[in-house]
């Protein structure tokens, strides 16, 4: 049933050059975990990879209780959380999974820079994965004033105070961070439009240029 | 189009130093790329305006508010709690704020803010183990009781206006520390 349908398709669109093309690929020996066991280091990437993928997921279907607003941000996170079936769940996911995903990014980043993979000819995919480090650390610190408790604000007036360091722009950094004077309403509504849209399609945008080059590029050779 | 120039405009017919005609493809990437950039570039001018709109505003102007009695003041920092009208975008809030207010060695009274300049944590007047001096938890940064910064922090306590009438301590604006 599934194969005629999908012949049928085919026949019509030519559509398996297009699904070939993403996933017949040679991985190497020496990247091969079931080659040589401690080849598990190159699976950090696909790991990072994976655990976004997980964030957006169950980020989208945060938003379907979630209120970007001051009065009710908190209220609503409580309710999803302990009101919501499975709510405790895909919300513990989410937040779980966003450290997760910098230590994973951290590891694939270490594995990167000890076996040499930076090098000529990789040398701009290393500046896009510095770009991607930088976004989801942004995520991070975006998604982390979301619920609206007390350890989220002051977390938030800790970071802006940092950002607002950086020489001769810090003042106008924390201003556009910030949105007023204070961490407050407008902050909030700021944080979620770059946490929800702004970040994310950066973010995708840079693993689509990533996983281009890689491909490419092919993978860097033994040590 | 590359048969197109090879027939009509070959080096014969436009020798060099004659004017130089702009091809086809040149005027249509001029063309279709300006219009591009007007379509993209055109409605990016009002989102971001629109994004960096708060940077723009004049910044609020706050008044003096009435606080505790001038003559409960000493030399020693006391936490004195006030409410201010504080308007953020949409939303009209009175939130409580805090000044610790002592008199000065000159007979000044003076009021500085308990926000850290480290990274914005609160400060307080000689908890336990910091005798004579503001701490902060976070960081462990120390000011003397003038908010001249002793460790940790790269700049001294703000401080807030004061006004003395009819015997009350009226908090004003934060400025820069003046004392130190």
């Amino acid at each position: 049933m599934m194969n005629k349908l999908y012949n049928w398709i085919d026949e019509r669109l030519d559509i398996t050059p297009l699904w070939r093309d993403v996933a017949d690929h040679e991985v190497p020996e020496h990247v091969n975990p079931a080659h040589h066991f401690s080849a598990f280091v190159y699976c950090f990437g696909g790991l990072t990879f994976f655990l976004v993928m997980i964030q957006v997921l169950s980020g989208v279907f945060l938003t379907m209780y979630y209120v970007p607003d001051i009065i009710n941000a908190y209220t609503s996170v409580d309710y999803l959380q302990y009101k919501v079936q499975f709510g405790d769940i895909v919300r513990g996911m989410h937040h779980w999974g966003a450290s997760l995903v910098i230590v994973m990014m951290f590891l694939h980043t270490l594995r990167v820079f000890f076996t040499g993979a930076y090098k000529a000819p990789r040398e701009m995919n290393w500046v896009v994965g510095v770009l991607i480090f930088a976004v989801i650390l942004g995520l991070g610190f975006t998604g982390y004033l979301l619920p609206w408790d007390n350890k989220a604000l002051f977390a938030t007036k800790v970071g802006i105070e940092i950002a607002s360091s950086v020489p001769f722009i810090g003042d106008l950094i924390k201003e556009f961070l910030q949105g007023g004077d204070i961490v407050g309403a407008q902050t909030l509504t700021r944080f979620f439009a770059l946490h929800v849209f702004i970040l994310p399609a950066a973010l995708l945008g840079l693993l689509a240029v990533h996983f281009i080059m890689i491909r490419r590029q092919g993978i860097s050779g033994p040590l | 189009m590359s048969e197109h120039t090879t027939n009509h405009h070959s080096a014969e017919e436009h020798p060099k130093g004659k004017k130089r005609e702009m091809s086809r493809r040149q005027f249509l990437n001029y063309t279709l790329g300006g219009t591009g950039g007007f379509l993209i570039g055109i409605p990016l001018v009002w989102n971001l305006r629109f994004a960096i709109d708060p940077l723009l505003q004049p910044s609020a102007s706050s008044n003096y508010v009435k606080t505790v009695e001038e003559s409960t003041i000493t030399s020693t920092p006391t936490s004195v709690k006030f409410t201010i009208s504080q308007v953020d975008g949409w939303y009209y809030s009175e939130p409580k704020m805090e000044a610790w207010v002592a008199r000065g060695a000159d007979g000044q009274i003076y009021a500085l803010s308990p926000t850290c300049k480290h990274l914005g944590c609160t400060v307080n007047w000689a908890p336990e183990g910091h005798s004579n001096e503001f701490f902060c938890p976070c960081h462990g940064a120390r000011y003397t009781v003038d908010g001249k910064e002793l460790a940790v922090a790269s700049a001294p306590l703000d401080e807030y206006d004061v006004q003395v009438k009819d015997g009350y301590v009226y908090i004003g604006p934060l400025k820069a520390n003046s004392r130190v």
